[in-house]
């Protein structure tokens, strides 16, 4: 589904950040992303996610070299991945509703069509009594949960997500983990990011390390 | 964490195999109902309608549009003050006949008469009896004069219908010429060019003002449209990420800052056209005559002159939604 080959990237005129990266992530596989703070791991994610364009090398997603890809095409396959920022990235002016529909919504769907979904996705992640509330007054943990349902509810083929236990305390942590053992069970392929090594240990999943900008891939 | 919650969902939903095992995962507890078919509600903008910047953006929009709405509005009540003015007085036209070498004045003026009656594009002639001939001369002769005494030309004053041309002044002069030797035509021609020199200058200096205020009003919503789209950066990066094609999130902003710069440019817009009406209106309502009767005429503005400032008002409303337009693309190829 993805596939690195020896993908450099540098920005500007700086060092080399991520040097002869090579991997791939297959369908229906689940997978940590882990190495030290500022080892490279969002730029890893950025790069999969197709908001950054590497300097070397050849990146290819869902069969596309992502160096021949138009701005449509970006925005197609975007709705094939799903994404957990580290910062959520929530947008205040929206209810949790709407910004866990957003992913829909900019696909310009009749609002019918996906309300019942959407309502029950915010339940099963514990946002039911939460929905028409601003971001700014949900909790930590809360925003987290909503990042992660806006990241599911288009169905994504795979699931990228950055630190999504990083907010959340060690039960919640558990309990979203599960989640995406889930998740990988139905099809998706996930792909999570992690300095948190217990998280790691909950479950036997193939380890990707970048340490220094070079990937080692432990199945 | 708060429970996670169950809830009844929808039979279809229910069915969905990644729902269901996810909700299975799940431990059971209060409803999450709370929300479930509440969604009648009208979904908020994707671009916030109101912000800080949106409103300093209406401000913006709004002062300079009124700026440039005073500004074609007075063009366009000058043009037309001095168009007006310039045809009044070439309008105006004498023949004058001079006497002297025994002439009947009093025949040469009734033929001269005659003669500008005849001519087409006349529109009345009038040769001045000898009282007004001498009231004319009241100021360096003083009163009591027998103009018949005196070698004094005498006046006829001709007035030009509205539509006439050059080739009538022509005409009347060679009619004149042939059939009254004695008398001269005089068409001001020297007065209205320099009229009509005078008043051409006053219009290219407000067409120029015009100018400078329309490019000041551009860059200014430019700048100022700019401005509040990278406030909205954060927006259109998470639409980006979230699978927006660049169409659907340029159409977003530049129907959002449509709607901006209309209310901006129907508020300047419209404060601009109050103005002149009541600049037009109110000198009748309290009863100080005619609407701001100036030294060179009445200022009033024509329907175009309101079509003007209404155009002005449109276009700064296009000017901002094309600018944001253009800036979500920019900030789109600076994200990815």
């Amino acid at each position: 589904m993805v596939r690195f080959e020896n993908v450099g990237l540098r920005y500007g005129m700086g060092p080399e950040v991520l040097r002869d990266v090579t991997f791939g992530i297959p369908p229906h596989s689940f997978q940590f992303l882990t190495g030290p703070s500022g080892a490279g791991k969002t730029t890893l994610l950025r790069l999969m996610f197709l908001s950054l364009r590497p300097t070397r090398g050849l990146i290819n997603v869902f069969g596309r070299d992502v160096a021949a890809l138009g701005p449509d095409d970006v925005a197609a396959l975007r709705q094939r991945i799903g994404i957990v920022f580290q910062d959520f990235r929530l947008l205040d002016h929206l209810t949790t509703y709407e910004n866990v529909a957003l992913p829909l919504r900019v696909q310009e769907r009749e609002e019918a069509s996906y309300r019942a979904e959407v309502t029950e996705l915010l339940g099963w992640v514990g946002l039911g009594e939460r929905m028409h509330v601003l971001p700014p007054v949900l909790s930590g943990g809360e925003k987290q949960r909503a990042a992660i349902a806006r990241a599911l509810i288009s169905r994504p083929e795979i699931l990228l997500a950055d630190e999504p236990t990083g907010n959340v305390d060690p039960r919640l942590a558990r309990r979203l983990l599960r989640l995406f053992v889930e998740l990988h069970k139905t099809g998706t392929s996930v792909l999570i990011a992690t300095h948190d090594i217990a998280l790691m240990d909950q479950f036997d999943a193939r380890r990707l390390v970048i340490n220094q900008g070079r990937l080692t891939v432990y199945d | 964490m708060t429970e996670v919650h169950q809830i009844s969902a929808p039979d279809s939903a229910a069915q969905n195999g990644l729902w269901a095992r996810i909700r299975a995962l799940l431990p059971g507890g209060r409803t999450g109902e709370a929300g479930v078919g509440r969604h009648s509600r009208t979904p908020h903008a994707i671009v916030p309608s109101a912000t800080v910047t949106g409103g300093a953006l209406v401000a913006v929009v709004a002062i300079m549009t009124f700026l440039a709405g005073i500004t074609i509005g007075s063009v366009a009540a000058v043009r037309s003050v001095a168009s007006e003015w310039t045809s009044d007085i070439a309008r105006e036209t004498t023949i004058q006949v001079k006497p002297g070498g025994g002439l009947d004045v009093e025949a040469a003026l009734a033929k001269a008469v005659n003669v500008a009656k005849a001519t087409s594009g006349v529109a009345e002639a009038r040769a001045l009896d000898a009282k007004e001939t001498a009231r004319l001369l009241e100021p360096w002769l003083g009163t009591g004069l027998d103009v018949s005494s005196l070698p004094v030309p005498r006046l006829v004053a001709v007035t030009l219908a509205p539509d006439a041309g050059p080739e009538t002044a022509e005409t009347l002069r060679a009619a004149l010429a042939e059939q009254v030797p004695s008398a001269s035509f005089d068409d001001h021609r020297q007065w209205t060019q320099r009229l009509s020199t005078t008043a051409r200058v006053v219009v290219a200096i407000g067409l120029a003002v015009l100018g400078l205020v329309a490019a000041a009003t551009v860059l200014c919503v430019v700048f100022a449209t700019r401005a509040a789209v990278d406030a909205a950066r954060p927006i259109v990066e998470v639409l980006h990420f979230v699978g927006a094609r660049d169409g659907f999130i340029a159409a977003e902003f530049q129907h959002h800052f449509l709607a901006v710069g209309l209310k901006g440019g129907a508020l300047g817009g419209g404060i601009a056209i109050a103005v002149f009406f009541l600049a037009s209106t109110l000198p009748h309502w309290i009863g100080t005559g005619t609407p701001a009767d100036t030294l060179v005429g009445v200022m009033t503005l024509d329907l175009r002159g309101y079509g003007g400032i209404l155009g002005a008002s449109v276009l700064v409303a296009l000017v901002t939604a094309v600018t944001s337009r253009i800036t979500v693309y920019r900030t789109l190829r600076g994200i990815s």
